[in-house]
C-alpha cells in the first residue's frame, strides 16, 4: 500500500474545481490561515480529496481552509478557516 | 449535451445484491484509505476515550481500555463511495459496554477524534450489538492509517459514521450535524435506503 | 501582467481526437484537435471529462504535453487499477470525442523572457509538463540554460525517450534509474536524495528557478532538499500527482 503522504496532492490539482466555483483561475490565489496567520498560494496548500470531498490545508499548522463538497448536481463551499484569500 | 466517450464505462458495476450488498455498492477485496487530512499518531499513554453530556461522565486510559470486555466481530461495511468489503474481522468494546458507565437520557451523539473530525448518530444506533470501539482489525492492532489505536464501528450504517482515530462521545439532546453532514452528507446514512446525500 | 494575456474557456469544450501514439508499454500521447483553441502556457493542465452511455461522468487531469502554438496534446500513464487511464490508453482511437476543460494553472507556468537558469526535477510521469516547458523553450528560441533530472524505474519506463536523448542547445537531461539499470549504466541508479540534488542543482548565485513534478513524496523531497541547498521557496514551483498519475 502507498504511504498515506503521496495521497495527498496541491491546489493545482483542484484548479478546475477552483474556477467552476470561483469563476477565475485560483492557483496563484493568495491564502491567509485564519489560525496560524500562514501566507501561501493555492496551489501550495494541501490538498486531500477522500472521494467524499475535497479538504484543503494549511501546511502549517493543519487548520481545513477550504472544504468543497459537490452532490446532486450543488456545490457546498466552506471557506471558514481563510482568513483572506486575494487573488 | 455531453458527448458519450465511445465504449466508455465505469470501472465498478454495482454487484448483484443477494442480500448482502447494498443499492448501487460495488465489492472489494482491498481496503481503500480515505483522509480528509493527515494521519495523527497519538501515543497510547496520551490516549483516552471519554463520553461527556450526560449525567454523569466517564473516561478510559488505554490500559483501563484494554481490559474491559471486548468482542470479535466479523461485518460487512460500506463506503458512501460505492465500495462495500465484506467479512472484515475487528475486536473492540461495545458501545453497550461503554455507555453502561453513564448516565444519560440524550438521544444522539456527536463523536469527535483526534484530528478534529466528527460525526453524529442517534444513540439507538450504537446501542443493542450495533456499534464497537475497535481497536484491532484482521488479527492484529489498527493500522494508523485506518484509523488506529482505535475507531468507532458502526456496520449498519455508511463507513464515514465509524469515525476514524475516536476520542469519545459527546451526548446531545440535538441531532447536530457532523463534518461531512455539514457539506450535504446524509445526517442518517442508511445504505439500504441509500441515504447518500441530505434530502435522500 | 506578463504571461496571463491567455485566458482558457471556463466551460467544458469536446475535443476530437485526431491521432495517438504510445510513448512507453504504458504511456500514450493523444493529440487533439478542438475548435476554436485559445492557445496554453507551458506547464498547464487540462481536465478530462469522459460519459458513459450510461450517464456515468469520470474526469480526471492531465499536464498538457505540447507546448504553445504545437498540436495540443496529453500524455497519459495507464494505471493498473484506474478507471480513465485504461480507456484513454487503451480503448480511445481517432476522430473518437472527449471533453476537456482548461488550459488550467497560473501557478506551475513557465514563460520566456528570463535570465534564470531552469532546474526541472521529474518523478514518472511528472516528466510531462516539464517536456512542455523544454519544447516551448526551443520554439522560443530560448537560451536559459536548463537541466532536467528524470527519476524513472527504468529506460523502459523513460517517457519521450527519443527526444530526451537529443536535447537542444543549452539543455542537458540527467537521468536516475531506480528499479532496473542496463547493461554498463554509468549514470545514478538510486532515488533522489539530498547529494544527487546537490551534484544537479544550479548553484544559488546563479538566481536558478526550479520546477519539481510527479508523486507527492518525490515533490516533497526535492523540494525540501533545494530549500537546504539555499534555494529560494518562492523559486521552487511545486506539482503533486499524488500517489499516480491521476488514475
Amino acid at each position: 500500500m502507498e504511504p498515506l503522504e503521496d495521497l495527498v496532492v496541491d491546489g493545482n490539482a483542484i484548479g478546475g474545481l477552483l474556477i467552476e466555483v470561483f469563476g477565475t483561475e485560483m492557483t496563484t490565489a493568495v491564502g491567509t490561515c485564519g489560525s496560524c496567520g500562514m501566507v501561501a498560494q493555492v496551489a501550495e496548500l494541501a490538498v486531500y480529496r477522500p472521494g467524499l470531498g475535497t479538504v484543503v490545508r494549511c501546511r502549517n499548522c493543519g487548520n481545513v481552509l477550504m472544504v468543497f463538497v459537490q452532490a446532486r448536481g450543488v456545490t457546498c463551499v466552506d471557506l471558514r478557516g481563510l482568513a483572506s484569500l486575494v487573488s | 449535451m455531453s458527448p458519450i466517450s465511445r465504449g466508455f464505462h465505469r470501472r465498478h458495476q454495482a454487484d448483484e445484491p443477494a442480500g448482502r450488498v447494498p443499492p448501487g455498492q460495488y465489492v472489494t477485496k482491498d481496503f481503500p484509505v480515505l483522509s480528509a487530512g493527515p494521519t495523527p499518531h497519538t501515543r497510547l499513554e496520551n490516549w483516552t476515550f471519554s463520553i461527556d453530556g450526560g449525567q454523569t461522565a466517564a473516561s478510559w486510559t488505554w490500559t483501563e481500555f484494554q481490559a474491559l470486555p471486548a468482542e470479535k466481530v466479523t461485518v460487512d461495511i460500506h463506503c458512501v463511495t460505492r465500495w462495500s468489503k465484506l467479512d472484515t474481522a475487528w475486536t473492540g468494546v461495545s458501545l453497550d459496554t461503554l455507555l453502561a458507565a453513564v448516565s444519560y437520557d440524550a438521544p444522539y451523539v456527536l463523536a469527535f477524534c483526534d484530528g478534529g473530525y466528527t460525526t453524529n448518530l442517534p444513540v439507538a444506533d450504537l446501542t443493542g450489538g450495533q456499534a464497537w470501539v475497535a481497536y484491532s482489525y484482521d488479527g492484529g492492532p489498527l493500522p494508523a492509517e485506518h484509523g488506529g489505536p482505535a475507531r468507532l464501528l458502526v456496520p449498519h450504517l455508511y463507513f464515514w459514521k465509524s469515525a476514524k482515530w475516536v476520542r469519545g462521545l459527546r451526548l446531545r439532546d440535538v441531532d447536530e450535524p457532523g463534518f461531512w453532514e455539514m457539506y450535504g452528507y446524509h445526517m442518517y446514512g442508511d445504505p439500504w435506503r441509500e441515504q447518500r446525500y441530505a434530502g435522500d | 501582467m506578463a504571461g496571463t494575456a491567455v485566458r482558457g474557456r471556463l466551460t467544458w469544450q469536446t475535443a476530437t481526437v485526431s491521432s495517438v501514439a504510445d510513448e512507453t508499454a504504458r504511456v500514450r500521447t493523444i493529440t487533439l484537435s478542438v475548435p476554436d483553441w485559445a492557445g496554453h502556457r507551458a506547464g498547464q493542465h487540462l481536465d478530462v471529462r469522459l460519459t458513459a452511455d450510461d450517464g456515468y461522468v469520470a474526469e480526471r487531469s492531465y499536464s498538457i504535453a505540447s507546448a504553445p502554438g504545437e498540436p495540443l496534446a496529453i500524455t497519459v500513464e495507464r494505471l493498473d487499477d484506474g478507471e480513465v487511464s485504461p480507456y484513454l490508453t487503451e480503448d480511445l482511437r481517432p476522430d473518437d470525442e472527449i471533453e476537456i476543460r482548461g488550459p488550467i494553472g497560473g501557478y506551475f507556468v513557465w514563460d520566456p523572457p528570463g535570465q534564470a537558469p531552469l532546474l526541472l526535477l521529474a518523478g514518472g510521469s511528472g516528466v510531462v509538463p516539464l517536456r512542455a516547458i523544454l519544447r516551448h523553450r526551443s520554439r522560443t528560441g530560448s537560451s536559459v540554460p536548463a537541466r532536467l533530472l528524470y527519476s524513472a524505474r527504468s529506460l523502459g519506463e523513460v517517457i519521450y525517450q527519443a527526444e530526451l536523448a537529443q536535447p537542444a542547445d543549452g539543455v542537458e537531461v540527467i537521468y536516475t534509474l531506480t528499479r532496473e539499470q542496463p547493461p554498463g549504466w554509468s549514470g545514478y541508479a538510486r532515488r533522489v536524495d539530498q547529494p544527487m540534488v546537490a551534484e544537479v542543482a544550479w548553484p544559488v548565485a546563479r538566481a536558478p528557478v526550479a520546477y519539481a513534478c510527479g508523486p507527492t513524496n518525490f515533490v516533497e523531497a526535492v523540494a525540501a532538499d533545494l530549500v537546504a541547498l539555499g534555494y529560494q521557496p518562492v523559486k521552487v514551483k511545486t506539482e503533486r500527482f499524488g500517489a499516480t498519475g491521476g488514475g
